[in-house]
């Protein structure tokens, strides 16, 4: 490839001793820095050298495991749902019904719960931290470990999904229903407060249409998020087509993964763009999470 | 006395009336939402055989499982009982350190990839349309099938064991870093890009030169938040066989080894609260790095 050279190049390469006494920062950075970056990039490799061989990795046995893996993706094609096309379809509803209710249930339930845990509403400091931290607790255990529970009390299918959904989404809504309750400006409840309103009408007139919108695109966000993790909660037995996602797998049948793969990748798809339109058509721009 | 100002009923009466439309309007709207979520939610209740009745005679046992984990500590053998209730303490915590290293791993190259893929998904960067179009559906279909169905394949293919662990949460990662690079790499400031340009640079320089260092410090906020996520999606992959402490958990659930369970619950979140402090305090330092440097 030939170089195409423009005057400006020419000219700063042509200058570049000079350039490089008068401007030393730009060319050379401070050996503080350096040094913390080859610190850090020392660190970040060693600690990943380690974990491989602690882990066994072989690359031979790595080989190996691609060319099996290039042997799945050729049997994948063409995918095909054999005969159970129908029973995937059913799955596939019983996973959009875990996301939907599972969402809707915890969006409900985590609303007065994030009014404890936020500062501006419940000034006791106690009620504030327990909440907090039993919102946190919640939300350290992942929702295949909640189905785990529930399976025990309502048996397998996807009622056990929807409320392991329900379950652990109710600590994330908890906690940033609050942190946006809590970033709310205190002017409009001032407002309606001098004009004689309650604390209640305070709230409802002066935080609620503040943090509506912010509210509805989080449960939206969550929503869609919720659809993915349905797509697999049936791998432990609580409903959806992550049961049968991985049956196929477990017997060796690609067609029928790849089939699967498809089908969720679509509703997957499918889902966000619903909820990019529902997200503009009730909250505007306005509401946008970054 | 103040006397109210109000407008001739003549004027007044055409603005009452768009206000009674206004708000007639709004309230079909909010109706019609109400009824379309009530239709749903029964549609979805149906579907996901919701049975209140199964709900409210299963929950003692909800309850019950919740007392049935907890152990069974006298105050007289307190230190004895703590010790049988965390019996196998040194194997749980090296396959939690295993967990850790998986999720580290796999966040690691797994940003490594989603860096290289971004600016090949960043409209300001590459012009060629179909390289874009390639670049955004790898990433898509990276992020979107759900990493416990990669370590599914990848332990049919690797056999069990930490690796196909690793491999699936760096192509899930590549997936959902890559596309969050990429958003920053469309909004950063193209006057630099247009400087290094101007001199000739070749793609490689325009990038390094021109774009990095604008996007660097967000990069590393990201991955850090991605590790987050990562060990909390690594702690389940044992389920599967993947690797780490899951496995030991699951059986432990299936098995109804109770006191087990409470105890490999209490170190995860442990751990899992001890990550995400630690990563918070990492990229607060790094923000402010980064404001003090402008």
């Amino acid at each position: 490839m030939t170089v195409h050279k423009s005057p400006l190049r020419a000219r700063a390469e042509a200058d570049l001793a000079g350039l490089k006494l008068r401007h030393p920062a730009v060319f050379r950075a401070p050996l503080g820095a350096r040094l913390m970056t080859a610190a850090i990039a020392t660190f970040a490799t060693a600690l990943a050298v380690y974990t491989l061989w602690r882990f066994g990795f072989s690359p031979l046995k790595f080989v190996e495991g691609l060319g099996k893996l290039g042997t799945v993706v050729v049997l994948m094609v063409p995918p095909d749902p054999g005969n159970q096309f129908w029973n995937y379809v059913v799955a596939l509803g019983e996973t959009l019904a875990i996301a939907f209710l599972g969402t809707l249930g915890a969006a409900l339930l985590a609303l007065p719960v994030s009014l404890l845990a936020a500062k501006n509403v419940i000034a006791n400091r106690i009620i504030h931290f327990s909440s907090r931290r039993f919102l946190d607790t919640i939300r350290g255990v992942d929702t295949l470990i909640w189905a785990l529970i529930w399976i025990n009390v309502v048996g397998l299918g996807p009622f056990a999904g929807i409320l392991a959904v329900l379950t652990s989404d109710f600590g994330a809504f908890g906690k940033l229903f609050s942190e946006a309750i809590e970033a709310a400006d205190k002017k409009p409840v001032e407002g309606v407060v001098s004009a004689g309103g309650s604390d209640l009408h305070g709230f409802r007139f002066g935080v609620l249409p503040q943090v509506m919108p912010v509210l509805l695109s989080q449960i939206l966000y969550y929503f869609e998020s919720n659809v993915r993790s349905a797509t697999i909660i049936g791998i432990v037995g609580a409903g959806g087509i992550g049961l049968y996602l991985a049956n196929e797998i477990a017997q060796a049948e690609w067609p029928g993964v790849a089939f699967l793969i498809l089908m969720i990748l679509g509703t997957v798809a499918a889902i966000d763009w619903i909820s990019g339109k529902v997200r503009l058509a009730i909250i505007g721009t306005r509401g946008r999470v970054a | 006395m103040k006397t109210v100002l109000t407008l001739p009923p003549a004027q007044l009466a055409p603005l009452a009336r768009g206000y009674a439309a206004a708000v007639a309007a709004k309230r079909r709207w909010t109706i019609g939402g109400i009824a379309l979520l009530a239709v749903l939610s029964l549609l979805s209740g149906w579907i996901g055989q919701v049975d209140p009745v199964k709900f409210w005679s299963g929950l003692p046992r909800f309850a019950s499982y919740f007392y049935d984990i907890v152990p069974r500590l006298r105050l007289e053998t307190f230190f004895a009982d703590i010790a049988e209730w965390f019996w196998n303490f040194d194997g749980w915590l090296a396959l939690l350190w295993d967990t850790l290293l998986i999720a580290y791993v796999g966040t690691l190259f797994g940003a490594i990839a989603g860096f290289f893929l971004c600016f090949l998904a960043s409209a300001n960067v590459t012009r060629s349309a179909s390289v874009r179009f390639g670049a955004r559906r790898t990433l898509e279909f990276c992020r979107t099938v759900p990493e416990i169905v990669f370590a599914l394949m990848f332990v049919y293919a690797f056999g069990f064991g930490p690796m196909p662990g690793v491999l699936a949460i760096a192509i899930h990662t590549a997936g959902a870093l890559g596309k969050q690079f990429s958003e920053v790499v469309e909004n950063v400031d193209m006057q630099p890009v247009e400087g290094m340009t101007a001199t000739g640079a070749s793609y490689v320089e325009t990038i390094r030169f021109g774009v990095v260092p604008q996007i660097l410090s967000n990069f590393v906020s990201y991955t850090l938040l991605r590790f987050e996520i990562n060990v909390r999606g690594a702690t389940v992959l044992g389920f599967v066989g993947a690797g780490g402490i899951g496995k030991e958990l699951i059986s432990s659930i299936r098995q109804f080894y109770y006191a087990d369970v409470s105890a490999i619950l209490l170190i995860v979140i442990g751990t899992v609260f001890l990550i995400d402090w630690l990563t918070e305090l990492l990229r607060h330092r790094l923000l402010s790095l980064n404001e003090a440097g402008r």
